[in-house]
């Protein structure tokens, strides 16, 4: 009875024990199982606010788990095939941020896909690590950043011998996937840890026919957002760890920056996420990929989107693809993207996860119906036929590698100025500058503004990319750091 | 024995009817389905729980779905029906003999199977020669069709569960692309009186003037849905509801109507003030 398996939920469990103790509360929350907020109560019904609770014995502490919490983690991380699991309960950002500090330190130099998230730089803000950014390939005709070449990985570790980790997305928000096995064995081969940001990966653990899993390719470490396609509650994800490197560590990389106070809601959804996927994963996520190659299928019916799937594989810089993922080219309809999305929340209260220049996409996943799907097929026909225009040819600007000039830590504290771009070549820029498409930043902190750049800056504009990221939104200012380094 | 089926029709109100017995029930893939008899309304059907017709009083919402706009388009050849699982609406039509086709597309093919069974006095017309039945989502259908139909009449159930689809903006513009062009949809357009009835109502309505030039709504009395008071959307390309009756042409029919009669059809467009409110307020 008490063996640990996957159909267990320890801490769900351990809930439904608390609640029949009626245990008294003198302890934080204040709210006292709703009773002291009533508007709370009736926002989010007595349930919810009941087991919004503290640490106590019965249900252990998120910080130094020993009991319940242990026992929910053991269980992901056999559920994930992982050594080590932790229930995170700060988003995925900080699931990410703590697996790089947990690699790298002050001064050490990490090889990282330019197309990486913003959490990955914001920890080389908080430690002090040097980037060595890799080219993503980029789809010439759909404006996407595609995964890594081997090529290329091998290329950045060649170069910089001493780097000690390569970070992976896998797969990218599009559902790209890079040679995940192959960058894996050539990164230990070069005695580096290869951790991979899994936002967008849960489901590659228990579905079948998708691309692998981080830990099923070998990684050291992969940031699990669980929320995403795992169903748990928003905020709550998992850090995934190999025994090459240290429990104890990760846990207190972890605590410098995680809340003690940690939300039950969250972790008892990790907890039922966990089991469910577990028990029945295989058969969720054959429904999920179904339904997304239903919906592609009949979009690709429509004319004028394309609905992309395995066909754009070729061998490396898209090794593999997602077909859970519903990606859709729009730029033949003569449609932005980003009009198309704007267009299905307006005008036909479908609300997709983004669109950028040339793509939308949709979100599908174990909460899906046909019926849904047929809404959101039905509305982009729908579209084309009330809103198509003339087709817009779009060139996606080359990727430029960049120049780094220090880490984005000194970058980011030092003493700033701003200037007009014109002015601007030759200093340290203090900023991001982002570009739709494809999505990847053209200046981090602490890269070296080049003629190159503010060409490419300046072309960008000319040929109508979303440009982000910087404090003047018109990108006719630049904040760089004062005096000459 | 005190045996009664009970229905919210918001969440401080619910009717009751006395029930002799349940003669079938069952979920099928999409909802699910119940049969009872009754002393007042003889049998009726419920899905999910919700009133869909009796068959005391079924025959005001059938005539006044179908008679309508079929008193108004003056060539009906192609007609899709969309939902009708209960027959009722195919038995209307079944009337009419210059009509070629009748497209109906259900999306429970149980719904129809227990009514054919259980409900004989509507579900009688389902071995029209003219009827092709589609047992798929009327909102996939009609993605295919254009220029096709001379009358699309979209019977659903609320906008809420299966038939929510068909209560959006999508499915009327497709509706629009399926119609020739002077073709005519019909809906059924809920109920104006209980707010969240009366919300829905509104959505419905914007929706549909978004899509079509003409857009008018009309009203029956049906006992057995929330307020009694009931209402209908009449959307078209070409032909008014009023300044198009054909009153001679129609009367010619001699069909044995209990409710519709073309002196009728011309009040249930005159429709009370806070209705008119409601509507104004969205288009």
């Amino acid at each position: 009875m008490n063996k640990l398996s996957q159909e267990r939920a320890p801490i769900y469990e351990a809930l439904q024990n608390f609640r029949r103790k009626r245990i008294v509360p003198f302890d934080v929350p204040g709210h006292k199982r709703g009773r002291g907020n009533p508007e709370l109560v009736e926002l989010l019904g007595e349930k919810c606010v009941g087991i919004d609770v503290n640490s106590m014995k019965c249900l252990d502490n998120l910080c130094h788990p020993v009991s319940v919490i242990r026992d929910a983690e053991i269980l992901a991380a056999e559920a994930f095939g992982a050594d080590y699991a932790f229930l995170m309960v700060g988003g995925t950002t900080s699931a990410v941020q703590s697996m790089v500090l947990s690699s790298v330190k002050k001064g050490e130099k990490i090889i990282l896909p330019r197309n990486v998230h913003r959490s990955v730089i914001g920890a080389l803000v908080l430690c002090g690590a040097i980037p060595v950014y890799v080219n993503p390939e980029c789809d010439k005709r759909l404006g996407i950043p595609l995964g890594m070449k081997v090529s290329e990985v091998e290329r950045a570790i060649k170069e910089n011998p001493d780097a000690k980790a390569v970070l992976v997305n896998n797969p990218t928000y599009y559902g790209i996937c890079s040679n995940l096995k192959a960058i894996v064995d050539i990164a230990h081969k070069n005695n580096m840890l290869c951790i991979a940001d899994e936002a967008h990966g849960t489901h590659l653990y228990f579905g079948e026919n998708l691309p692998v899993s981080a830990m099923a390719a070998g990684a050291d470490m992969a940031a699990v957002s669980m929320h995403k396609s795992g169903g748990s509650l928003t905020q709550s994800s998992l850090l995934l760890a190999k025994n090459t490197v240290s429990e104890g560590y990760i846990r207190q990389i972890i605590n410098l920056t995680q809340t003690t106070s940690g939300s039950y809601l969250l972790l008892s959804s990790l907890d039922i996420s966990r089991r469910n996927l577990a028990l029945r994963g295989k058969e969720n996520f054959k429904k999920v990929m179904e339904i997304a190659e239903y919906a592609r299928k009949e979009i690709n019916k429509i004319g004028g989107f394309y609905a992309y799937s395995d066909e754009l594989i070729n061998g490396d810089s898209i090794y593999d693809f997602d077909r859970t993922k519903l990606s859709v080219f729009t730029l033949d309809t003569g449609l932005a993207g980003i009009e198309v999305y704007d267009l299905l929340r307006d005008e036909y209260d479908i609300q997709i996860e983004f669109g950028d220049l040339g793509n939308i996409l949709a979100y599908i996943s174990i909460g899906d119906r046909e019926r849904e799907i047929e809404r959101l097929v039905s509305a982009m026909s729908e579209i084309r036929r009330v809103h198509s225009k003339e087709k817009m040819d779009f060139i996606v600007p080359e990727y430029i590698s960049p120049v780094v000039a220090m880490s984005p830590n000194t970058a980011f504290y030092a003493e700033k100025e701003s200037l007009p771009i014109d002015e601007t070549k030759g200093r340290v820029c203090s900023e991001f500058v982002m570009c739709y498409p494809p999505g990847i930043p053209i200046l981090a902190p602490g890269e070296r503004i080049t003629e190159e750049i503010l060409e490419y800056i300046k072309c960008a504009k000319d040929m109508g990319c979303s440009m982000t990221g910087t404090e003047d939104p018109y990108i006719e200012k630049l904040n760089v750091l004062k005096g000459e380094f | 024995m005190d045996f009664w089926f009970s229905e919210a029709h918001t969440p401080n109100v619910k009717i009751s009817i006395r029930v002799d017995k349940q003669l079938f029930s069952t979920q099928s893939d999409f909802q699910r389905i119940d049969v009872f008899e009754s002393p007042e309304f003889g049998r009726f059907l419920t899905l999910d729980g919700y009133m869909m017709l009796t068959e005391k009083d079924e025959f005001i919402y059938h005539e006044m779905i179908t008679h309508v706009p079929m008193a108004v388009h003056p060539n009906v050849k192609n007609v899709l029906v969309i939902g009708a699982g209960d027959g009722g609406v195919i038995r209307e039509l079944a009337r009419y003999k210059d009509i070629e086709r009748i497209d109906m597309v259900e999306i429970d093919e149980e719904v129809v199977e227990v009514c054919k069974k259980y409900l004989p006095k509507t579900a009688c017309a389902f071995d029209d020669k003219r009827l092709n039945i589609y047992y798929e989502d009327g909102l996939r259908f009609i993605r295919f069709c254009k220029n096709e139909y001379d009358l699309i009449i979209v019977d659903s159930t609320d906008p809420f569960g299966p038939g929510e689809g068909l209560f959006t903006k999508e499915f009327y513009g497709n509706c629009y692309k399926a119609l020739k062009d002077d073709g005519i949809m019909v809906n059924q357009h809920e109920s104006p009186f209980y707010t969240e009835d009366a919300m829905a109502m509104q959505r419905a309505h914007k929706r549909i003037v978004e899509s079509f030039p003409i857009s008018r709504v009309y009203q029956a009395h049906i006992p057995t849905y929330p307020s009694g008071h009931w209402l209908f959307g009449f959307a078209s390309k070409k032909y008014h509801p009023l300044k198009d009756l054909n009153e001679k042409k129609w009367n010619k029919n001699k069909f044995p109507c209990k409710y519709y009669t073309t002196t009728l059809h011309k009040g249930a467009f005159y429709i009370p003030a806070y209705v008119e409110e409601l509507l104004k307020d969205v288009e």
